[in-house]
């Protein structure tokens, strides 16, 4: 079973996240970041299931150099090989051209050895949009079976991926055949925390660095001049001033409903 | 005027409030023609008529709804090939975002998830507001390229009701191999809770890790103000709400009239989703949990003696 799984390097979410004023992009440079951690639950779901079985978990990532901090905890949780696809041109890209990338980068690998199984997650802790994973389903012509609450591979390399999907009028469950994309969401499972030895073992793990032109893309296919969304404009939203905080002293719920009530909630 | 596809919301015929949003946001763009899949059109109808349909695109082949997301999709393509629209508008649900994104790649069309207001853009296209970065930022953005494709959040805009005709045609369509890939075996419906959908709700009230696993409180306290129920991601993944009332970056993004946190922290995760409520009000036992920073009214209190006595104050007000 040979499973790649796209992992996103983010701005720390309890960090300062803001824009570049140059080209209204998210800064990405001078926040901290790291691998996002709804793509934990990716990855930790990908070593259970080559560990129940067989297989190779490869970690791939389209993002600036320090994206590499991303793949290095991939790795230190325990997957086997780390692909990094940077390029300068890539900078600004929108969802659809990080899916195109995602997926050159697939069919890469793929030549090598096919691809069963291409597992993501749910959305990313910046954008937030969790519209990549079927945009690259769309564009490698894979069946996609999305934000799964639980997976089951059965069957291995030609075998089936089925899923229960949480939905708000229904409760599904969802098969397709391999080769297949999955998208998981933060109720799969409990990501691992790095062991030592998985800290040290990492070190060695290879890690490949593709540039566009190694995918046989062109810079004018990414990047800010290829989006087909423009951001125009951001603006701070005004911080919220704090109201009244009353201390309950017998009255809390009294002075609670008087509050409603003045606002006409009641 | 062109004319704005709308993707009908709905189960077994019965319109969701987002789609009469979605059909006023059309008519700002140009004619609002629905797009309806399943059954139940006969009920759905004047719905969609009183909100402004002129027409109303439908199958009526039950594969559709078999598969996930990509029959939907490949449709919207058809007719996006076949009447030229301004735009196509869709509930910024996960599947609703899930057919956008496969329709922006078929269609080579930018695409706008979450926006919580679309107006006519100058020289035409279309002009969106987002909330980002747990609605620390305002956004402007607009398509560049293709159809516009837009994801609206529910309670984007006020429904109005003007009449359409809601003309129906019946158009001809299969789903081809591919997107038979992913085939629903099982669907087992929710039971209704009688209370407002979350994401639709004027109120919302929110029960966390406070709650020790007890709603009740939290639910009369609800009712009495015929709100709808949430919940933080603490008591959800301790079995004590189910996971589709989970408010936050991975639950629900709500933005009420109004917003009640009982025994929530307010860590940033749960704010992501709750952050943009007009009014928000905290009960808490502790005067330093996070959530106070936002609230336009707290109680520092046990929410099983506060919510208990708000509850009977605001009964024998509507008496
Ligand atoms: C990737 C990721 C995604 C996440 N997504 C979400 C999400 O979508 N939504 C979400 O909510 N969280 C999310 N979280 C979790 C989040 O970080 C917090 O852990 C969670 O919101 C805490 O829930 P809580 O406020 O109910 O619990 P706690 O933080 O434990 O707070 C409980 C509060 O209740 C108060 N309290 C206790 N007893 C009483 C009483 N009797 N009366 C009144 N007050 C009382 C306490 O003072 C405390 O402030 C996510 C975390 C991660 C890592
Ligand atoms: N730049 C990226 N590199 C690798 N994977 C990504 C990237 N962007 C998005 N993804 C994957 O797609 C998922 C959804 O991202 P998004 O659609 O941006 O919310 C993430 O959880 C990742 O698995």
């Amino acid at each position: 079973m040979n499973i790649v799984v796209c992992v996103k390097y983010v701005p720390d979410a309890q960090a300062e996240r803001t824009f570049n004023a140059s080209d209204n992009t998210t800064d990405r440079e001078n926040v901290d970041g790291l691998l996002s951690e709804l793509d934990e639950y990716a990855v930790e779901e990908a070593l259970k299931i080559v560990e129940a079985g067989e297989g190779e978990v490869t970690v791939l990532t389209v993002g600036p150099d320090q994206a590499a901090d991303a793949i290095k905890k991939a790795l230190q949780m325990g997957a086997d090989k780390g692909v990094h696809v940077s390029d300068p041109a890539i900078h600004g890209s929108d969802a659809l051209a990080t899916s195109l990338v995602l997926a050159e980068a697939i069919k890469k690998l793929g030549a090598e050895s096919p691809v069963d199984l291409v597992v993501t997650g749910m959305a990313s802790t910046d954008g937030t949009m969790g519209v990549v994973p079927t945009m690259l389903a769309e564009r490698l012509g894979l069946p996609a079976v999305t934000f799964a609450s639980e997976l089951s591979v059965e069957g291995g390399a030609g075998g089936t991926a089925t899923i229960r999907r949480d939905g708000d009028a229904s409760t599904q469950t969802v098969t397709a055949s391999l080769p297949a994309l999955v998208s998981v969401t933060d109720q799969i499972n409990e990501p691992r925390y790095p062991s030592f030895k998985g800290i040290m073992a990492a070190k060695k793990k290879p890690v490949e660095s593709w540039a566009l032109a190694d995918l046989g893309l062109e810079a004018s296919q990414v990047g800010l001049e290829a989006a087909w969304t423009k951001v125009e404009s951001f603006d701070a939203r005004p911080p919220r001033t704090q109201g009244e905080i009353v201390t309950d002293e017998g009255d809390g719920g009294t002075r609670l409903a008087e509050f409603l009530s003045a606002r006409k909630f009641v | 005027m062109a004319e704005v596809l709308v993707l009908v919301d709905h189960v077994e015929g019965k319109v969701r409030k987002t789609t009469s949003e979605l059909l006023t946001i059309a008519r700002r763009l140009g004619e609002p023609s629905a797009v309806f899949v399943g059954a139940g059109f006969e009920t759905a109808k004047e719905t969609l008529a009183r909100f402004g349909a002129e027409k109303v695109y439908r199958v009526e082949s039950p594969e559709v709804l078999e598969h996930l997301v990509v029959p939907q999709a490949e449709l919207l393509a058809q007719l996006v090939a076949k009447v030229t629209p301004a735009a196509v508008l869709v509930p910024a649900s996960p599947e609703g975002k899930e057919i956008a994104a496969r329709l922006a790649v078929k269609t080579e069309s930018g695409l706008i998830t979450d926006a919580v207001d679309v107006q006519a853009g100058e020289g035409g296209g279309v002009a969106t507001t987002q909330s980002v970065f747990a609605g620390s930022y305002t956004v402007s953005a607009t398509v560049t390229k293709g159809t516009p494709i837009v994801a609206v959040k529910p309670n984007s805009a006020a429904p109005q009701e003007v009449a359409g005709a809601a003309a129906d045609e019946i158009l001809d369509f299969t789903a081809s191999e591919a997107a038979k890939g992913a085939q629903i075996i099982e669907s087992k419906p929710k039971a209704a809770t009688g209370r407002p959908e979350l994401t639709e709700a004027a109120i919302v009230v929110s029960g966390g890790r406070g709650t020790g696993g007890d709603f009740s409180k939290v639910e009369d306290f609800a009712d009495s103000l015929g709100a709808a129920v949430g919940a933080s991601r603490a008591a959800v993944d301790a079995g004590w709400y189910p996971h589709t009332s989970q408010v936050g970056q991975t639950g629900k993004q709500v933005s009420p009239q109004l917003y009640v946190a009982c025994g929530i922290s307010g860590a940033i995760q749960h704010r992501a989703g709750m952050q943009t409520s007009k009014t928000i009000v905290a009960v808490n036992k502790d005067n330093e949990a996070p959530i106070f920073e936002l609230v336009d009214f707290g109680v520092v209190g046990d929410l099983f003696t506060v919510l208990p006595q708000a509850t009977e104050a605001i009964k024998a007000a509507k008496d």
